[in-house]
């Protein structure tokens, strides 16, 4: 009887640390699930860079890319850079607005990083943090894809690719009875 | 002589207390105001710190927004501050950050659910050790009847005993 207790006691410490660990090392901690996933986009408004004003309610009925960079965060940003303004330039005519917030830069940096990679899309700093924080932000670079009833659908942490950015604009573009008009139409059934 | 020596201290005391009387509440209020100010202040000061160090810093690696000079733990704390001064409550203000953020930027956990295992768990493990420590000395005070068998031989104790007595002088 204490023979088969004492067998038994080794696996039955060791297999539920083994177990946890397992978990922990699979989970990456980088990957902090977002609890605004369905949910209404918290409102903002923004001054952009050229002097106007954009406020995220009067983009409603929109599909809009909310995409959170900064000039010193290298490589990723400057990664997908290119593929939003690639984005804007493709979506422009569609309902779709990619709208970057610049975080914790300096106007300057951030000027500069727009002329590099020739920025079209409307753009604004966020200077003291409120946006960010309110959209849970704890990484850059961070996007977040909003449905045209302004709920966030999707979180992409990290470059943004053209592949994840077509395939969740189409999708969204796509529930809208109104959108079946002109190109995205067959886009969708090819 | 004797009469004056007794007057003397009682205008004295006399006079102390009209003037003290007069003055307290003035002294008092004076006072109140002063140290109020710096004490409602400080108050959310001492919210805002209590807030800080329960918040992970979401740009660090397990830091406290207190703890951490980054730019973005500094929003974080102007943010909660303006929070509270605007008359929200700490409690509020927390849940406002683990909506945004998940539970994931609380430091502790919620003690709630399973994370109260967390809680529960060490004290178990300290039960159950205490308990094989309690089965194992029982068993151990059993076993000396086995040992009742071994004798000394009373010569070499006499030896050993001489020896030691040799040894302190």
């Amino acid at each position: 009887m204490t023979l088969t207790w004492k067998k038994l006691l080794v696996p039955l410490s060791v297999l539920p640390v083994l177990f946890l660990l397992a978990y922990g090392f699979r989970t990456d901690p980088r990957q902090v699930p977002s609890p605004l996933i369905e949910k209404e986009a918290p409102p903002f408004a923004l001054t952009l860079f050229d002097g106007e004003h954009l406020s995220l309610e009067k983009l409603r009925g929109k599909v809009v890319v909310v995409n959170f960079w900064a000039s010193w965060c290298v490589p990723a940003c400057y990664e997908e850079a290119p593929v939003l303004e690639a984005a804007w330039r493709a979506y422009r005519d569609s309902d779709v607005v990619i709208v970057g917030v610049n975080v914790q830069d300096t106007e300057e940096a951030a000027r500069e990083f727009m002329r590099r990679f020739e920025f079209s899309f409307p753009n604004g700093p966020d200077p003291r943090g409120k946006i960010s924080i309110d959209y849970g932000v704890y990484g850059i670079p961070e996007t977040f894809i909003l449905d045209k009833e302004g709920r966030i659908a999707y979180k992409h942490i990290g470059a943004v690719t053209a592949e994840t950015l077509s395939e969740h604009i189409n999708r969204l573009l796509g529930e809208a009875p109104r959108m079946e008009d002109r190109r995205k139409g067959h886009e969708r059934k090819t | 002589m004797n009469g004056k020596l007794r007057r003397r201290p009682v205008e004295r005391s006399e006079r102390t207390r009209v003037r003290g009387s007069r003055g307290t509440p003035l002294v008092v209020f004076v006072l109140a105001i002063v140290v109020a100010l710096p004490l409602s202040a400080s108050s959310v000061e001492q919210q805002v710190q209590q807030i800080t160090s329960e918040l992970r810093c979401p740009v660090c690696q397990g830091l406290s927004v207190a703890d951490s000079p980054s730019q973005m733990a500094n929003q974080m704390r102007d943010l909660i501050r303006e929070r509270l001064s605007a008359g929200e409550s700490p409690e509020a203000v927390k849940a406002y950050f683990v909506e945004r953020y998940g539970e994931w930027i609380l430091l502790a956990p919620k003690r709630e659910g399973f994370n109260l295992l967390v809680w529960v768990l060490p004290f178990l493990g300290l039960g159950a050790g205490a308990m094989a420590l309690v089965i194992v000395v029982r068993r151990w005070k059993r076993q000396p009847t086995a040992d009742a068998s071994l004798t000394i031989d009373p010569a070499h104790l006499d030896r050993v005993r001489r020896e030691l007595a040799e040894d302190q002088r």
